[in-house]
Order: structure tokens, then sequence, then C-alpha cells
């Protein structure tokens, strides 16, 4: 009949990740389970799929009770799973991909490859999911290795589907193909949670709308009842205003002129492929699209961390067109990188040292080779107080402190000095809502004082929020330009990439 | 490829940069062309013009005896010379660009061939004994590539095959001398796998780094295998002295000229490790213990999420291989040395290391480069009694220098199993 | 600045009851908690050597069924023979402590080259390597140069450090540029150096006159290292060298701004990258300087003992045994130093031990292994001894994989 969680709670040294949570599913039910970063979602899809152990609480799959003790317990209790990541191995075919851990084997454990490959080939068929057994995973687009991860949900003879964040690595046709599909499983009479916090998205293909909080299940709802806005108080837990106090913008000289910028990716794909705007003093330009058309190459093509194609990038009457990261630091150039562990911060430094990071070289820090650590720690207690770093002290590593504040250290780090040009990539994603109050402002602030300023977010909202004007990237190319009041359809139109 | 799109297969715009292949066709094609001016210039021109080389291909204790071939040496290089430089412009033209590293591997195997013939001008020389020396040296080198192998492809770095193999010998002679080979092989195997169970339980039970555990494990090795080898050995000489291993003669296939005496006529370790090429090669890519093994090796968390134990798969691989190690050491001391002495590998294992990576994490490549990695060991000998004049050393020193060759990427990359090396921790 | 990692800032989890342990060693101050583990660790490693002494007993065994008792005591006897020898040759007579001291020498200047590497997130297995090319420079310098001490001696010395350099920075070059793994290159690179020395020392020039092996000739007086405690004993003024090493290592790591990059690069390339650290020549430096020390280390074995000559030898197992002082001195140089000196003093009891008590040498060499065994799993140490976790504590972790 159906798989009820109940009463789940699971603890970390230091966090509640569950408290309490009930949450059931039903044969041929979408269940969307919402909530922002952190809520909780994962922590609790991880315990269902046997990968984490509940502190309380207990699992029942109609009406019996069950311990998943093992991702094995799990499949074998008919509960698939299709994570975020995709869990394929690059170098493996599709077949192998699917039928690893339940492989159809011949004597002495001889893997029977006719027969793995007609499995693949009989689900593709019957749930018309194309896809060509014999292919590489690595040879695939993103779509159809999320095809191989349910062939392999599929070929478990999952009863109950957990979706983690499936969309958010799809291009929008991929996104109404895998709604299809969705659809085609529910049909056939599968459970489905739906993992996301993309309001739309629960709203559009959910029977039944759970919404997580702090580790709580805080509302439920039917997604005819309610309106994204409803949906959004849930989440965050009061109104939120995503609006930026600011005064309109005075731009005046030009600063920052890209001209049919082409930069490929790893594959040699022109990841942006012919981007030409001007960022101007006094305004905030912001980029919008759906990850992955191009941003990250986009930004490392200007800040030297790529190497461009073609087309040049000025910076006033430089050219800096593949100047390395340093000199773009000296003219005058701050950039808050996408991945913030990846690379905006050395995690085993501490709070001292991440933040002359990049400015370590020249005085007052060092002179000659000779580091001055006396004016390091001066100005890093200074800019602890001054940007709200909330650590117990400025020698401990920066690993130790929260996302929200290991953005605030590089927006320190960054904004500390005379800035011409800022470059912000996601410069929120995944910190608490103070944080990204606190930094929205500060970049308000740099503008303000004169800088000219280009965000990148894949959070619409962020960028409706902070842009003075708003240029839309799809596919590697500029589909259009918007002003702050313009309607969101229209922007959301051309993040699809229809030219309407 | 056009239903190849149909099906989902991403055709995206690819732009060609300056191809890497291209670059190394001219880097290679230009190699080839120096070796041919060697060639010309050293081997058909450092001879008399009428003097004759003669390669033996008989051994005295062969059915067909006094086969050999003689021809004239600067001619035969003179030859091998047109012939690399005809490869080598082959390679300028950055035709067939699949072809580079074949088109390198015969030019290398011309000149070594008009090496040795310029080495035996107006003497001969038995091409036969020498051969059946590689692939007698060959053996430990691939039983040590085979270990790493194993290990590497479910993700653990095994850095102490020399440890174990030392080990393996040494125990493998003491209880030989004590109660026969049987045993002897025995203790070498479990003294190999006890090797590996330490390996993968400090990298996984403790999540020590994997080259400081095995970095470890072969100074352990040495340490041990000496103070026993001074304490006991040094006054129980009789525990010195292995039981002889005999000689398998393969019916008919021993007596075919050249290839008998290489392949088929040698103690039962040679044949077991051939065997072990193939077995593994068929586990590793037909069967389910080695599909799963090298998913662990790739991506453990994918393996994991499907129910598959990451950590049992990892020791089981880690503990086999030991075993494959351990034989090795019983081989190498009981075999090809016949006895135990302090240090003997003298760094074997890391031949066999150098060999897997060399043979691109395959076992059918491990043997090739077993192979290669033994001819030029057989080579520097060769040259040392023949005295040509040419640093032995210097024949030594070829594999490594042939691996940081395949590892710097200039004669193409090899490609390590995307998880080697990385500890697993669920969370 | 420290690298000593600091506790969970916010969320510490609640007060275990301090195991027995901790309370007979009244740890909890910064200094007791660092030294537990390592000392332990060397108990441990002395126990399970003196059931390896007991056990390999012929004697003794033989004895063992017919009259256990006597086998026993007799087995104890040999112990406590062999390690009181062991502790007399260490620190027993101010002989012992010079030899202690000259064994640590070569011990530390490689070793610090190793913790240089770490620190820059490179795992020199080549200390090896680097030691023989160094020792090889620095005998053509003291060979073919003729001056006074005063010059020779540094002169000399800077060969070894430029040979090691080489060696090293090499390996470092081939990763910079192709991405190839420095555990391969330097392991390979230490076999190309032996044969290297092989050839080499047989030709004219540099071989020891009269001699068909490859050794060299003996080097001047003016480029020998002169005796610290006097000519009877055989410390030489090497220690003090790498003592000052010591010291510039720690100001290079942590006063200046290349060991800021060494130190960023070393744990996040990718931070180093965006922060405009060139990491291909971070990478190629560190190496070099790693290889610079062995290097030094190469010279003294040269320059400083008997006879004074380079031999394919020269570097013995010192290159091996300097990844293991780095890793029990948790690469920080001062922990360097403690960590050679107790690896030297071993290794001085150990001859002794040989001599006096006729238990071989190669066991010092297996108490090496052991402590670092320990010292990288301290969880199986504290298993052993029931102590509880440190918060700061890490587990080494340098290499990646050989990922390319």
């Amino acid at each position: 009949m159906a798989l009820v969680l109940e009463g789940i709670t699971k603890r970390f040294p230091g966090v509640l990740a569950n408290d309490n949570v009930s949450l059931s599913v039903a044969p041929g039910e979408v269940i969307a389970l919402l909530g922002e970063n952190g809520a909780g979602k994962s922590t609790l899809m991880n315990v269902l799929y046997g990968l984490y152990t509940p502190d309380e609480g207990t699992i029942t799959i109609d009406g019996e009770q069950v311990v998943l003790g093992s991702t094995a317990d799990a499949i074998a209790n008919g509960i698939g799973m299709v994570h975020q990541h995709f869990m394929l191995v690059p170098v493996f075919t599709v077949t192998e991909n699917v039928v690893l851990g339940e492989e159809p084997t011949g004597f002495g454990g001889v893997i029977d490859r006719e027969r793995a490959r007609s499995t693949v080939v009989d689900i593709s068929e019957r749930y018309n999911l194309r896809i060509e057994p014999d292919a590489l995973i690595e040879n695939l687009s993103v779509g159809v290795q999320q095809r191989v991860e349910i062939i392999k949900v599929l070929n478990r003879e999952a009863r109950f589907v957990v979706f983690d964040e499936p969309t958010a690595v799809l291009t929008p046709q991929e996104v109404d193909e895998f709604f299809g599909i969705v659809k085609g499983l529910k049909d056939d009479g599968k459970g489905i949670v739906f993992i996301t916090h993309k309001l739309g998205e629960a709203i559009e293909v959910a029977d039944r709308i759970v919404v997580m909080r702090g580790g709580k299940v805080v509302g439920e709802a039917l997604p005819g009842d309610v309106t994204q806005q409803d949906l959004a108080n849930m989440m965050v837990g009061r109104p939120v205003d995503l609006t930026v106090a600011k005064q309109p913008a005075t731009p005046t000289e030009m600063v920052l002129e890209i001209s049919d910028l082409v930069v490929l990716d790893e594959r040699n794909v022109k990841a942006v492929n012919g981007v030409s705007f001007k960022v101007h003093k006094g305004e905030i330009v912001g980029i919008a699209g759906v990850q992955g058309n191009g941003q990250t190459e986009l930004i490392e093509g200007i800040t030297g961390l790529r190497p461009v194609l073609s087309g040049s990038v000025m910076l006033g009457e430089v050219d800096i067109t593949d100047s390395p990261p340093r000199e773009l630091h000296q003219l005058g150039v701050s950039h808050i990188p996408e991945d913030r562990q990846g690379s905006g911060l050395v995690l085993d430094f501490t709070v001292a040292e991440n933040m002359i990071l990049d400015s370590y070289y020249a005085r007052p820090f060092s002179r000659g080779v000779l580091m001055d650590w006396d004016v390091t720690k001066e100005m890093a207690e200074r800019l602890v107080e001054q940007y709200d770093v909330r650590t117990p002290g400025i020698d401990v590593a920066v690993s130790t402190l929260s996302g929200g504040n290991q953005q605030k250290v590089i927006v320190a780090r960054e904004f500390e000095r005379k800035v011409e040009l800022v470059i912000a990539a996601q410069p929120t994603r995944g910190i608490d809502v103070g944080s990204i109050e606190y930094i929205h402002s500060q970049i308000v602030a740099r503008r303000d004082a004169g800088a000219a300023v280009l965000v990148v977010s894949s959070e619409l909202d962020e960028i409706l929020a902070l842009a003075d004007r708003i240029l839309v990237l799809y596919h590697g190319q500029i589909a259009g330009e918007f002003a702050p009041d313009a309607a969101v359809t229209d922007i959301g139109l051309a993040m699809l990439g229809s030219t309407g | 490829m056009t239903t190849a799109v149909d099906l989902g297969v991403e055709a995206p715009e690819v732009v060609e940069r300056t191809s890497t292949e291209e670059r190394r066709a001219t880097i290679i094609g230009i190699i080839l062309m120096v070796l041919a001016a060697v060639v010309l210039g050293v081997f058909a021109f450092g001879v008399p013009p009428d003097a004759t080389s003669t390669f033996n291909l008989s051994l005295p204790t062969d059915a067909i005896q006094n086969l050999s071939v003689s021809f004239n040496s600067r001619l035969f290089s003179g030859v091998a010379a047109v012939l690399i430089f005809v490869l080598g412009v082959d390679r300028l033209r950055r035709r067939n660009l699949r072809w580079t590293n074949a088109a390198l591997g015969i030019g290398l195997l011309l000149f070594v061939l008009a090496f040795l013939a310029w080495a035996a001008a107006d003497s001969s020389f038995s091409l036969v004994g020498m051969l059946r020396s590689t692939v007698i040296s060959s053996v430990v080198i691939t039983l040590g590539a085979l270990t790493g192998l194993t290990c590497e492809r479910a993700g653990v770095i095994n850095i102490g095959i020399e440890g174990q193999l030392l080990s393996g010998a040494f125990v493998a002679v003491v209880l030989s001398s004590a109660f026969g080979t049987l045993a002897g092989v025995a203790g070498g195997l479990i003294v190999g796998a006890l090797l590996g169970a330490l390996l993968a339980w400090l990298a996984i039970r403790f999540s020590v780094d994997q080259i400081i555990a095995g970095v470890v494990i072969n100074i352990l090795a040495v340490g041990l295998t000496s103070f026993l080898a001074s304490r006991i050995l040094s006054e129980a000489q009789n525990l010195n002295a292995p039981a002889r291993v005999p000689s398998i003669r393969i019916p008919i296939l021993a007596d075919i000229p050249v290839i008998g005496p290489m392949f088929f006529d040698h103690t039962f370790f040679v044949y077991v490790t051939f065997l072990l090429v193939v077995a593994l090669h068929f586990g590793f890519f037909r069967t389910r213990w080695g599909l799963r093994a090298r998913s662990v090796g790739e991506h453990p968390k994918a393996a994991d999420t499907l129910g598959i134990d990451v950590l049992k798969v990892r020791y089981r691989n880690v503990i086999g291989a030991g075993l494959i190690a351990g034989f090795g050491g019983a081989f190498l001391a009981l075999a090809q040395i016949s006895r135990f002495e302090e240090n003997m590998t003298g760094g074997i294992g890391f031949i066999g290391l150098a060999a897997m990576i060399f043979g691109r994490w395959m076992p059918f490549g491990a043997l090739a480069a077993g192979l290669i990695f033994g001819f030029s060991g057989a080579l520097a000998q060769k040259v040392a009694i023949l005295g040509t004049g040419i640093p032995s050393e210097f024949m030594l020193m070829l594999p490594y220098v042939a691996t940081i060759i395949v590892v710097a990427g200039l004669v193409g990359r090899s490609r390590p199993p995307a998880a080697d090396g990385q500890p697993y921790i669920k969370q | 600045m420290s690298e000593v990692k600091t506790p969970m800032a916010s969320k510490s989890p609640p007060p275990e009851r301090p195991s027995w342990m901790d309370r007979v060693t009244g740890v909890g101050t910064s200094v007791g908690r660092s030294l537990l583990l390592p000392t332990l660790a060397l108990i441990t490693a002395l126990i399970i050597g003196g059931f390896i002494i007991a056990l390999s007993d012929i004697d003794s065994l033989k004895l063992l069924f017919s009259e256990p008792a006597t086998a026993i005591s007799q087995m104890w006897n040999e112990v406590l023979a062999a390690y009181k020898a062991l502790f007399q040759g260490s620190v027993g007579s101010i002989n012992a402590i010079s030899e202690t001291l000259f064994a640590a020498t070569p011990l530390l200047l490689a070793g610090l080259g190793i913790a240089v590497g770490f620190r820059a997130g490179l795992f020199n297995i080549g200390a090896q390597g680097q030691m023989l090319i160094g020792g090889l420079i620095a005998t053509y310098v003291g060979l073919y140069l003729n001056l006074p001490a005063i010059l020779h001696i540094p002169l000399t010395l800077a060969g070894g450090l430029a040979g090691g350099m080489l060696w090293g920075g090499f390996a470092g070059l081939l990763k910079a540029k192709t991405g190839a793994h420095e555990v391969i290159t330097t392991i390979m690179l230490n076999f190309i150096a032996l044969f290297f020395m092989q050839w080499v020392l047989t030709t004219s020039g540099i071989q020891d006159p009269g001699r068909n092996n490859p050794v060299s000739a003996a080097l001047p007086e003016s480029a020998q290292l002169p005796k610290l405690f006097g000519s009877q004993y055989r410390v030489t003024i090497g220690f003090l060298i790498a003592i000052a090493a010591v010291f510039v290592v720690q100001w290079l790591l942590y006063r200046s701004s290349i060991g800021f990059e060494f130190r960023a690069v070393g744990s996040n390339p990718e931070a180093g990258r965006y922060a405009g650290m060139n990491v291909a020549v971070v990478v190629t430096l560190a190496m070099a300087i790693a290889g610079g020390l062995a290097g030094i280390a190469g010279a003294n074995q040269v320059m400083g003992l008997e006879p004074y000559k380079a031999t394919p030898s020269l570097a013995g197992f010192v290159g091996f045994d300097a990844i293991t002082v780095a890793l029990l001195g948790r690469s920080n140089p001062i922990g360097v130093m403690w960590a050679a000196i107790l690896f030297g003093a071993l290794s001085a009891g150990g001859r002794e031990m040989q001599g006096a008590a006729q238990v071989p040498i190669d066991l010092v060499v297996v108490l090496q292994a052991l402590i670092v065994i320990f010292v990288a799993a301290p969880g199986l140490i504290r298993a052993i001894w029931r102590v509880k976790a440190d918060d700061g504590e890490t587990v080494t972790q340098v290499s990646t994989g050989w990922g390319s």
C-alpha cells in the first residue's frame, strides 16, 4: 500500500538534522519534498536509502516495519534512488552500469552479456527511455545519463523512487522530457519522492507537497491550493523579502567590455559562444540563466583562469584578455568565485591567512619574501569585526566556520581594497538568509562606491533583487537583455531559450 | 553516427585544437629519424663492410641443434636504418595517427636488432639464450605488476609490492628448506597475503595514506627479513637451502625451435604466471567479481549505492593481490636464485610497479611490459659480456626511463582508475 | 602563524570521562598531547621488538617445551641485554651521543626535504636519488677545486645542494608541465640515479685510481667537514648545518611568502591558482628545495665520514628512513628534528646492540617501521592503550592517487 516514515530523528554532532519527521508515499503518487539547502531533505532520503541509520523512528512498507541498515536493504525493499550527482561509472557502458550489483551471471560468475544487454533494451522500450546500451557513460549528455540512472532503478524493480534535485543539471528541454518520464512512472504505479528547492516544479509535478525547514516538516499542501509565495514563506519561515534596498543606478563610464568572447570547456566544446556586453561604473549587471549554460566558463574566461579562444576582454583602456589572475588583482578586479571551498579558500588555513590569500605577496603583508604577520593579524581582526564574520578568532582554521561566514571571509578579502570591478559568481549559494542579506547589501555598497559589478547567479530571485540590468545566458550566448522591472515570465522564457 | 545522435549520444560542436596526437606524431617522427641516423652511422658503418653476424637460435639442450642465422652486418643494419627512416617520414606526414605507437615499437625493435647485429659482428651470439632469460626475468616483474593492478583496479595503491616479494621469498626459502617446495610456495603465498591484509587494514580501517602504508611495509619487510636472516639463517644454514624446483618440459611444444626453449621448458611458476595473466584478464573484464572490483576502483560511491560492499571488495582484492606477490617472492627465491639473500629483491618490486603503469593497468599489458623490461635486463647482461663499450648501466636504466616517458604522456598517457588511492569513507 | 588544527569552534562534543591513560599521564597540556602519541608509539614498538628478539632466539626456543622457565628467563635476559645496549649505545656516553648525532645528521637534512614536499602537497619518495646526485656533484666540486677549507666546504656543500635541487626539481618540473605523478617519477629517478652513479664513478676523473669498482677518490682535507667534539668523536659540523637548516625551513614555511605559497598550493592548488599563484613554479620550486636538502644530506655522506669517498651506496637507506622521520615529525621542522635524533639514537644504539648483545642491527629498521605505523594510524595506538581522541588530530593524507 504505501511507504511510511514515522518520527524519524537523526542527530549529527552538534546538529539535529531530522527532528521527528514523518512522511508517506503511496503507489502512483508523486510527493514533492521542498526545502532550502540544509533543511534536512537529503538526510531524510539517506535514511530512507539505508545510507544513514536513524536515531529514532520507524520505516514501514505495506504496514510491515523494515530496517534499512544498508543500501542493499533499501534495494531489497523496493526503494530506488536517483542521486543528484549521478552514481555512474564513466568508463563503463550503459549496460554495465545498469546491471552492476545485480549481474546476470553464468557458471563461475561470468557475466551473461546478452542477457544484460536485453535487460536494458527491455526496460528502455517499456518505459520509452531511449538509450544506446553499449555507449560509454562518459560520452553521454547529462540528460541521457539521468535516463541511465532511472533504468538502473527500474531494473531493481523499485516500487518507490526518490529523485534528489533531478532538474538542477538539466536543460529546459530535458526538464520537460524528464517530467514526462516521471508521469510514466507514476502511471506505472511507482511511488515517487521528488526532492527540490524549486517552487514552480513542485507545483507542476507533485500530487502533494511536503515542506521541510530546520530538520522538521513544517507544512503540507496540495498543488492546487497554494501559490509559490505561500510555499516560499513556509520554506523560509518568514515572509521573504529578497528585494535589496538600493537607489537607482547611475552608470557612468564603461569599465568592462566583453567582445565576441568564445571560451571552450574541458571537452573542447564552445561553452561561451560569442558573448558581448559592457558593464559601467556604478551599475550592477546580472547574468541570469539555468546552471550549465556557460556561466562558469564565462567567469573563468574573464578572470584569466581559463584560456580564451577568441574575442577580447577590456578593462577600461587595458586589454586583459588572458591576463593572469594576479594582474587582474593588481588592476582592481575583485572576484568572488563560484566554488567557495574549491577555489575561494584554503580550508586548512586560518581566517587570517585566507584574508590575504591573493594579496600576501605585496606590501604591507610582505616585503620581499618576508611576511609581516603583525600587519596581517591586525587587518584580519579589523575585517572580522567590520564584515561581521562569526568566528572564535582569526587563528582558527576557516574550515570550522559555517558556509555563510566562510563566504563573508571571501567578501571581506575581495572588497577590502580599491576596487574597479566586482565579479561575483553565485555569491550566496547555499548560505543562510542572514548572510545572504548582508552580502547583497555589501555588493550594492560597492556599486554605490563607484565600482562596476557583474553578478552571475542561477537563482533568478537573486538577479532580480540585485541587478540594474539583466542579461540572460543561454547555451553560451546572450539570449536577451532586460530591465530589472521586466516581467519575470519574459526573463524565464529567455532562460529557457525561447526567443518568443 | 547519425543514429547515435538520436539515441542521445551528444555530438556537440567540438573545436579541434592543435592536436596533441599530431604533436606526438611529430616528436616520434623526429625520434625515429634520429634512431635511423644512429643505426646507419654507428651500427652499419661501425663494422667492416664484409663483417658477418651470427645469431644462434638453439640451445645445447634443444632437440634440433645448431640452428642459426648469419648475415652481412652492414647490409642488415643498412636495411634497418632505411626502414626506420621510412617510418619516421611517415609519422611526420601526420597521417594514420593511431599507428604512432606501433611505428615507434617497430622502430625500436629494428633498432635493437641492428644493435645486436653490430654487437655480434664477426662473432656469434645466442639470441635464443637471451630470449629465454628474458622470459625468466619477466616473471617476477609481471607478477609484481599483476599484484599492483589487482589492488589499484579496486582503488588501493600498493607500493609495498617490493616488501611482499621479499617477505614471500624469505618464508618460501625457510619452509622449502624444511618441508619441501610445496610448503615453501604455500608459505610465500600466506605471508604475501598477510602483508596485503596489513596494507588493507591500515589503509581502510585506519585511513592511513596508502603510499605511506606501502612505504612502511617495504621498510618493515627489509628490517624483519634481514633481522631474521642474520639471526636464524646464519646459525641454521640448512634452512637456507631450498629444494630444487624441476623444469617441466612440455612435450612437442618444447621441441619447436626458439619458441620451445623460450616458453615451454620452465618451472611450473612460469606457466602459472602466464595462466594468471589470462585468468585475471578474463576475471576483470568478463566476470561479476571484475565488474564490481573495477566499479569500486572507478566510482566507489556508485558501487556503494548499488549495495556493493566497497570495503569488502577492497580487502578481498588487496589480500588476493598479496597472494600473487607471495607467489612471485617464492619464484624468485626457489626457482630463480635458489637461496635467500638480504634485500635480494633489489628494487624489482618497483620495476613491477613501473610495468603496471607501462601496461596501463591491464593484465596483458603487465605481461608485455614485464617482457620488455625483462628484455632490457637481459640485454644489459649481454652488453656487459660482449664488451661493446656501451655502459650496461644505461640498459638497466631503461625500464625507469620508459616509465617516466609514459607517465609524462610523451607516448600517450595511461589513465589510472579514477578512485585509485582515495580512501572510501562511508558517511 | 601556527598550523596546529584547532578544535571545532562551535560544536564541541560532550566531555568524556578521561581514560586511565589520560589520568596517569596527566595530559591536557598541549605539549603533553603532542608528545603522548609518539611516546606511546615508541613504547609499543619496543615491546613488539622485544617479542621479536625473544621469539627469534633459537637456543631458547629449543628449550621452550622441555624447560619453559629457563627458556623464558633466557629470553627475558636477552631482551634486557639488547635494550640495555641500545640505550648505552645511543646516550650512554659522550661517544654514544656523538654517534647518535652523527647518524641523525643526514636523516634530519633529508627528512626536512621530505617535510617541505609534504607541506607543498608533494610526496617526495626521491630523497634517495637526490642524495646520490647531490653527493656526486659535491664530490666533483670537492675533488676539482683547490681552495682553503673556509671556502671549499661551503662550495662543496653548495654542490650537493645544486645536485639535489636538479634531481628533485626535475621531478617537480615533470609534475608541473605534464602532470606526471611525483611518487612514480621520484621512484624511477632513484633507480636512474643509482645506475648513473654505478657508471659515472667508474669514469676517469672521479674514480679512485687503481680501483675497478665504482668508488671516487677521497676528498682533500679542505673539503672534509671538521669534527664537532674533537677528532676521536665522529660527529661533524654537519650536525650544526642540519640544525641551521631546521630554522631556515621553519622560516621558509611560516615566515616567507614562498612558504605561504607552498602551503596554499599544497592544501588547495585550485585556490592557489585563483589567488594568482603560479602553481607550476611553486611545485617545481618546492621539489627543488626538497631535493636540495636531500642533496646536502648526500654531500654530508661524502664530506662527513671516513674515507671521504663517494660510492653508489652512499645514501644507504637514509632516503627511505627520511620519509619515516618526516612522518614522525608530522612535517613540522622542529618535530622532524626530534624524530631524526630519535632515529639517529636507534641507529647508533643498534650498532652497540649488535656488537654487545649479538642482536642484529636490522631490528632498528623494524622498530622504525612500527613507530611510523603507529604514528600514521593513531586509531591503532589509541585502541591498544585506550587513550581518547585529540580533537585537533588529523590523519596524514597527502597523496590522492596517481591522478593525471
